[in-house]
């Protein structure tokens, strides 16, 4: 299977998600090896450009091409939020102009890598942009749910928190809800998307501004960042209220399903989102997803960059 | 001159025949003068010339996106005999001295007469108004005020610019947008596409409640306002009711808006990034209709070029605004006319009477007759056009009909009896 390139969850197939998640199981064995690297990419020039701080995410990303013997060049540059100085375009040019094989991208606009494979004609693998998609997080939080719950389809996940600045929550929707997983959405109404209710209608998922009705029915709940500054947008009244309409707390997680799991796609905010005692529970996957990040970003990387894309574990 | 046998209004056909300016005959097979030019207008439709009482000509400050020149030369293109520059230039056409100025200019280029819009408030900041009275008494004579570009968003400087310019029959042009109803971020309109696309968006209701407020502060002040670029099927609503109680208010829409919709933005190209924002199919229907119906008085092009470097960046970062003054004929041909909402005598309302008498101007938007300015627009109703964001006039080429295939084209624009653009070829 080979990936022209990875925008977007939207658009794959159950297929093509499966694939890329069994690629990723194949990376883990990879990874427990003593040698912790394949040859698959040798010679492939990626450049991380991280127009974003984000420590995690380009580290995740670094080691999986190193894994894969690939060479990168890291990029961290400042997103410019106006049109003034070098643009995107004269950047990401630039460095297309010195000969690398291909972009690991993120950026604070919405629609960059998509600009910038349009601008440069090379393969580019979106690491989040704006509050549009964050593809690998999605495929990972794949990859941990079904390590410890098995095949997705029919399971429910809840994803709950800031789903409107959120570009993860984009890409969780097509990817769980290709996979056949049950979706519902929860939030307060201030900090769903535009448009919600009309695509859950399409699109099969559900919206609840209730986490208590869906917190003990749910297979999975996936709990999201909130930014203390939302408050000052008045999107909703205070951390305190926060918490107990919507945060995890101990109570709520006593109410979860033995089999359940929790995860959290970091960076965490304890006490507001999440209690800590839900953060460090035994059904607790959130280190389980930092782990699953380099085994699906190989396969990732390992899809959009070798020649075939065969042969993951040769 | 004589015009000969064009069909006046798509109502038949009559020969033109134009001396010093005027016209001077209307009617059947009329006797070529000696030594007269003929211009063959057979299958031709003849319109009173164009108006556009929405345009953005960036001279002063920006005169490598486009100049009053040019920007009038891509006007008589597009069939426009007078357009009206909106006051965001840099500086801003808020005093007297500049209106004049932006007015002369406009005489010098002779492609099209240019009439400056003044600003509502100095430097468009919505707090100190602008010399309303002075730019009217300068040679401008400038009678429409706008902030455009920006939303007159605290009521009580609105009402006080409402009342103002009352004192000389002036209008105000608002921007209708809260922009404290959205992040200072938004780019395009919030709804299902914006959710799934992930950028930033004004809702409909901030331009609705916008003009709601407006049209009550109209009724208070019994004063004239004017809504610039109206977009969704709310203010539609709003508008029908305030003109069925007698509210002082006229509305313009756009030809994008008339054509184009918030689904273009998933290719995140910043051709389609234009403020107000393309909405929904639903309020595209909305704004037609109104059109049809009248409640809608006038197609504006809100035409905004932009160079290159303001353009070629993310969808949040490139510049608003799109090009419209050589498109806009062909685009009310395609959506309008030939589907039989709009008669040519009514495109003639909406393109050019109508426009002409909200912003106030005695020589245009005449009846093509007899001792009227001899402004004529006349257009091929069944060419098609290919659109070709390379053969723009303007120096911008942020054209969101490229390579459009659209119906109906401007043949030739006469200017007082001159022509600025003769079978196809401008002057």
């Amino acid at each position: 299977m080979k990936l022209p390139h990875f925008l977007s969850m939207d658009g794959l197939t159950r297929d093509q998600i499966t694939q890329l998640l069994d690629t990723a199981e194949e990376m883990e064995k990879v990874r427990q090896r003593e040698v912790k690297k394949i040859p698959a990419l040798r010679g492939v020039t990626i450049v991380n450009a991280f127009f974003e701080d984000s420590t995690r995410t380009k580290n995740s990303f670094d080691l999986a091409a190193k894994s894969l013997s690939a060479d990168t060049m890291g990029f961290a540059g400042k997103g410019s939020s106006t049109s003034k100085g070098e643009s995107l375009r004269d950047t990401v040019l630039t460095i297309a102009a010195m000969g690398v094989d291909g972009f690991v991208i993120r950026h604070g606009a919405s629609g960059a890598p998509k600009l910038a494979m349009d601008w440069t004609g090379l393969p580019v693998v979106n690491a989040g942009d704006g509050t549009h998609e964050h593809p690998t997080q999605a495929l990972l939080d794949a990859y941990a749910m079904r390590k410890r719950l098995g095949d997705l389809a029919g399971k429910h996940v809840a994803i709950c928190g800031d789903l409107l600045h959120s570009r993860v929550v984009r890409s969780n929707i097509f990817c769980l809800r290709t996979l056949g997983a049950d979706v519902t959405l929860v939030a307060p109404p201030t900090l769903m998307p535009p448009g919600i209710d009309e695509r859950a209608a399409q699109e099969g998922f559900r919206t609840s501004y209730d986490l208590d009705a869906v917190v003990s029915e749910v297979d999975a709940l996936m709990m999201l960042r909130v930014q203390r500054e939302r408050m000052s947008g008045g999107f909703f009244p205070t951390e305190n209220e926060y918490t107990a309409l919507y945060g995890l707390t101990r109570e709520r997680l006593a109410r979860m399903a033995d089999h359940a799991v929790v995860c959290h796609p970091g960076p965490m905010n304890r006490g507001l989102e999440i209690a800590p005692e839900a953060a460090d529970a035994a059904r607790s996957l959130i280190l389980d997803q930092v782990t699953a990040g380099v085994y699906t970003r190989m396969a990732v990387l390992f899809h959009v960059f070798s020649g075939d894309g065969n042969g993951a574990s040769e | 001159m004589l015009v000969k046998g064009a069909d006046l209004l798509g109502e038949g056909r009559a020969d033109i025949l134009v001396r010093d300016g005027r016209i001077e005959a209307v009617g059947a097979d009329l006797d070529v003068p000696k030594g007269a030019e003929t211009i063959d207008a057979d299958g031709l439709i003849a319109l009173p010339g164009l108006v556009d009482i929405h345009t953005h000509l960036r001279e002063p400050g920006r005169e490598d996106a486009e100049t009053i020149l040019t920007g009038s030369q891509a006007a008589a293109t597009g069939g426009y005999v007078a357009v009206m520059a909106m006051a965001n230039t840099a500086p801003v056409t808020d005093t007297a001295i500049l209106a004049e100025w932006v007015w002369e200019q406009g005489r010098r280029s002779a492609y099209a007469d240019v009439f400056p819009i003044g600003a509502v408030t100095k430097g468009l900041a919505g707090e100190q108004l602008a010399e309303l009275g002075l730019m009217h008494r300068s040679r401008a004579a400038v009678r429409m005020f706008s902030d455009d570009g920006k939303c007159v968003h605290d009521p009580q400087v609105m009402r006080r610019a409402l009342e103002y310019v009352k004192g000389f029959d002036g209008v105000i042009a608002q921007h209708a947008q809260d922009p404290r109803l959205a992040p200072h971020t938004a780019c395009c309109h919030e709804g299902p596409v914006s959710g799934r696309l992930g950028l930033p968006g004004w809702p409909a209701v901030a331009e609705e409640t916008i003009i709601a407020r407006d049209v009550m502060l109209a009724r208070q002040s019994d004063s004239r306002l004017h809504v610039c670029h109206l977009s969704t099927a709310g203010s539609v609503a709003i508008v029908r009711w305030a003109k069925a109680q007698g509210i002082a208010v006229t509305a313009e829409v756009t030809p994008h808006h008339l054509l184009l919709t918030t689904d273009l933005l998933a290719s995140y190209d910043p051709v389609y990034k234009v403020n107000p924002p393309l909405r929904p199919a639903e309020d595209v229907a909305a704004v037609r209709e109104a059109l049809a119906d009248g409640t809608i008085d006038a197609v504006a092009t809100d035409h905004a070029p932009h160079a290159l470097d303001d353009k070629q960046h993310d969808f949040q970062v490139a510049a608003f605004g799109m090009l419209g003054l050589e498109t806009a004929l062909s685009v009310v041909t395609e959506v309008m006319v030939r589907p039989g909402l709009m008669s040519w005598a009514d495109v003639a309302q909406a393109m050019s009477v109508r426009p002409a008498r909200i912003a106030g101007l005695g020589q245009h938007g005449r009846p093509l007759a007899a001792g009227e300015p001899a402004n004529i627009t006349l257009v091929d109703p069944a060419a098609t056009v290919r659109v070709d964001r390379d053969a723009s006039r303007s120096k911008s080429r942020n054209n969101p009909y490229h390579g459009r295939e659209l119906h109906g084209r401007v043949v030739t624009t006469l200017l007082r009896g001159v022509p600025t653009m003769l079978d196809g070829r401008l002057q």
